[in-house]
């Protein structure tokens, strides 16, 4: 039976981790700007590289 | 002819200006400079986020000169250490995902930028860079190339790194920690099983419980045990005295009961309500990072000024170290930082900030200057007369009013509330211990407790959060942005009115505009209008748009006289418009009104009057708004239009004309000592004492990403005509607090007959707190929802 304080201590043990997780992030400011984000995370990674090849292959499609 | 929009910028193109450019169409040069930019770079992806997002780019030579003083530049960072720099930028232009986008790609347009990130909210951009490579100044002047024109002001001298106050979070996430792990190891015990697997782990439970409940009642509460203490020392009744009394007495109550084994003790309900109160508090601190309410004239002047010495080299130079008798010279579109007297020939000037007049006002050699106008046309020359802080403008603000801070100016209804309910529960809880001591003495201990935990006003405080934080989004929604949820209560009381008339009442964007005189043939409408196109004076611009579209006529010769008017010539025919100094004409009328004379081939044809113009609905609002209010219209211009306005609005409506900033405040100051609440709306920098003296002060304005004066409220200027629903709105507002707060003194009634009876146990107690919070809080949510509909 005493499995139960294991269990308990270990389901605490995560919660305070969490707990500290969301500290933190929150010293370190991701809650004072909570619209950029949402926006970046959207950006493609690879247009960024290359556009102006993909440019280059829109407009030759037309033609 | 079919509208085509600029690529870029999205403004319709002018047929005649369409550049054709990589398959693709633009206003005008700059655009396409910018355009130009962006695909050499590799960034033409920024025109897939969003269409049509950019800017124009403003012409800036010389306007930042002053970015290559050291001494300037090290205000402005944010950070310095050997060659690393950060900057934070205010950019008003930003407001899509393109703009994001483009503004975090700066290190591909620039050399030396290791990284830019933009906060959106705050329409800010924070950018790292090198300083061997590039500097502050070749960054602001590409942000400005590409349309991203940064905006530094006097404000920007003294901010240094602001402290984010993020307490109130932490608290929070602490509180739902310990509510969220009470509840769970909480919930054996609920149900009251005399079972063996229970009893012998009730122990470790309970004071598992215990440890748990620590740091919400030391750390996150703590708040309410220093407001409580705060307003115990000034003898004032708030309504965190019963809450601060209630968590203790529930803490200490709870913790004789597990260490004596008489129960499990109400930590959940403890941990719980701690955490829905900082829930309320969460939700009423709803602010608009990207508006200001605290901005004075130090957030319209420049941050330095071009100063000529006397061997005629000129230098930028701090604002604050501009001293009597210097000579500075101001470009087009710059801010006269001081007063002073003109030195150049003509000029003229906008004087839009400060009174929200639009229309420019024409200066001569020897005129005096004030502080807060801005050059239109070509370069002038200046001396000072007095520095910045006693100049007629800033004066304003050495003013008691701009002095104080004003946080607590009012009582809030909570408080109000509070008053009677503290006194009256420590008089049931004394009586009741008193009536229960004759009946059983362990018993009466209990009921003491149980009547203090259970009239714990938790419910009563979250009303008005909740209540005020819903409003204050919804009128957010529709353009009007509040400060705080103070504004709201205030808003509710308001009895006077007070106007400002030009630029409030009257639209500065579009006066109306007559001609008088014979009318023109279609040939002589072309000509007019084409030559207007070459002009960038506002008056040109306006008559420009009010000119019917007729076909384009080429035109040979222009020329524009700064400050007097434009000669142009096309096909023979010579067309002079301007003023009645350049045409030759004494006009013996002497009128208020602006007038744009007409000549064409030395025949006098007429003239251009503008008028100002009201904006919509006006007469309608003052219509209905004199039934309940007060109204009044306070103008620092003169009587003009005094009978004008008589017959538009109501009778009642006092006109006050000619006022001086100082006196516009003494006017609302003095209505107040009359015992008026008063709320006044305006727009300019010399409302500025008007709006910090009222109750109320809203200002208007035309777009919210401007500036607008230090003020409690900033109102989007096309929701004018909605000032009577917001009225309405806010004394609905207080209605449903006041219903709600009925409601949960309900609540406290059932929890106080349970409590009184002895009969409190913290099953009971964990079911009523989060029960009355909730409803309470779906109920503020669902009245401010309905009210706002109707």
């Amino acid at each position: 039976m005493s499995v139960i304080y294991i269990l308990i201590t270990v389901s605490i043990v995560v919660a305070v981790v969490f707990l500290l997780a969301f500290i933190k992030a929150v010293k370190s400011g991701q809650y004072d700007d909570d619209y950029t984000p949402s926006v970046r995370m959207l950006f493609d990674d690879e247009l960024k590289k290359s556009p102006s090849k993909i440019i280059e292959v829109e407009k030759q499609k037309p033609i | 002819m079919d509208a085509k929009n600029c690529f870029h910028c999205g403004i319709e193109i002018i047929k005649k200006d369409e550049i054709i450019y990589d398959n693709k169409s633009f206003c005008c040069n700059g655009c396409k400079t910018v355009y130009e930019i962006f695909s050499q770079n590799d960034l033409s992806c920024y025109y897939d986020f969003e269409k049509a997002p950019g800017a124009t780019p403003q012409e800036i030579k010389g306007k930042y000169d002053f970015l290559d003083d050291e001494k300037i530049n090290t205000k402005l960072l944010e950070f310095q250490e050997e060659t690393t720099n950060i900057v934070s930028l205010f950019i008003p232009h930003i407001h899509c995902s393109s703009c994001i986008w483009i503004l975090e790609n700066l290190q591909k347009l620039q050399k030396g930028v290791s990284t830019s990130q933009v906060n959106f909210p705050e329409k800010k951009v924070r950018i790292t860079f090198d300083s061997s490579k590039t500097s502050l100044k070749e960054l602001v002047y590409l942000l400005s190339s590409i349309g991203y024109e940064p905006y530094i002001s006097l404000e920007n001298f003294e901010t240094g790194k602001k402290n984010v106050d993020r307490s109130l979070i932490y608290k929070l996430g602490v509180a739902f920690f310990c509510f969220g792990n009470i509840m769970l190891l909480s919930f054996p015990e609920y149900f009251e099983v005399e079972e063996f697997w229970i009893n012998q782990y009730r122990g470790f439970f309970r004071w598992l419980i215990f440890a748990l409940s620590l740091p919400s009642f030391l750390y996150a509460a703590s708040d309410y045990y220093i407001s409580a203490y705060k307003s115990i020392k000034s003898r004032m009744l708030n309504i965190d005295i019963p809450i601060a009394l209630g968590i203790i007495v529930m803490f200490v109550r709870s913790t004789i009961d597990i260490v004596l084994d008489y129960g499990q003790g109400y930590f959940d309900s403890l941990t719980g309500l701690v955490f829905f109160m900082l829930l309320g508090k969460l939700f009423q601190q709803k602010t608009y990072n990207f508006l200001s309410f605290e901005r004075d004239y130090k957030s319209y002047f420049p941050i330095a000024i071009t100063k000529l010495n006397s061997d005629g080299t000129e230098i930028p130079i701090q604002v604050y170290d501009i001293e009597k008798a210097d000579r500075l010279l101001i470009r087009n579109q710059e801010l006269i930082p001081v007063d002073g007297i003109l030195i150049s020939d003509t000029t003229s000037i906008d004087y839009s900030f400060v009174t929200g007049e639009a229309i420019p006002i024409e200066k001569k050699s020897g005129d005096k200057l004030f502080a807060g106008g801005k050059i239109i046309g070509s370069v002038i020359e200046m001396e000072v007369l007095f520095s910045v802080s006693q100049s007629y403008l800033t004066q304003l603000w050495s003013n008691d009013i701009f002095q104080k801070k004003i946080d607590q100016k009012h009582k809030t209804i909570t408080d109000k509330i509070s008053r009677y309910f503290t006194p009256i529960l420590l008089l049931l809880a004394a009586i009741v211990f008193i009536i229960w001591l004759f009946i059983d003495v362990p018993t009466a201990f209990n009921v003491l407790t149980a009547v203090l935990i259970v009239a714990c006003p938790c419910a009563l405080a979250l009303t008005a959060p909740f209540t005020l934080g819903n409003v204050l989004r919804i009128m957010g929604k529709q353009k009007m942005y509040l400060k705080n949820a103070m504004v709201i209560e205030q808003l509710a009381k308001v009895d006077t009115l007070v106007f400002d008339k030009t630029g409030t009442i009257t639209s500065n964007k579009k006066s109306a505009v007559e001609f008088v005189g014979n009318e023109l043939s279609l040939d002589e409408l072309s000509l007019i209008k084409n030559a207007m196109r070459g002009s960038n004076h506002p008056l040109s611009r306006k008559i420009y748009d009010f000119l019917p579209n007729v076909p384009k006529v080429e035109i040979q010769e222009f020329e524009e006289i700064t400050g007097k008017g434009i000669i142009a010539k096309a096909n023979d025919t010579t067309v002079k418009i301007g003023s009645a100094f350049l045409l030759g004409i004494i006009d013996e009328e002497m009128s208020q009104q602006t007038k744009v004379y007409i000549k064409i081939n030395n025949t006098f044809k007429g003239y251009f009057v503008f008028d100002n113009q009201y904006r919509k609905g006006v007469i309608e609002l003052f219509d209905q708004l004199s039934n309940k209010y007060e109204l009044k219209i306070l103008s620092g211009d003169n009587e003009g239009e005094k009978e004008t306005l008589q017959t538009l609005l109501p009778k009642t409506t006092e006109l006050v004309f000619n006022q001086k900033p100082e006196q516009k405040l003494e006017f609302i100051k003095h209505l107040q000592e009359k015992g008026k609440n008063v709320m006044m709306i305006g727009d300019g920098l010399n409302d500025a004492g008007a709006l910090a003296q009222s109750n109320v002060g809203i200002s208007l304005s035309e777009n919210v990403n401007v500036f607008s004066p230090a003020c409690d409220g900033i109102m989007d200027a096309s929701q004018f005509s909605k000032l009577g629903y917001y009225l309405k709105y806010s004394k609905n507002a207080m209605r449903t607090i006041y219903m709600s707060f009925g409601l949960s003194l309900l609540y406290n009634l059932v929890g106080l007959s349970f409590a009184i009876s002895g009969n409190l146990s913290p099953l009971v107690a964990a079911i009523i707190m989060p029960l009355s919070s909730i409803t309470v809080v779906s109920f503020v949510t669902i009245m401010s929802n309905y009210y706002a509909k109707k």
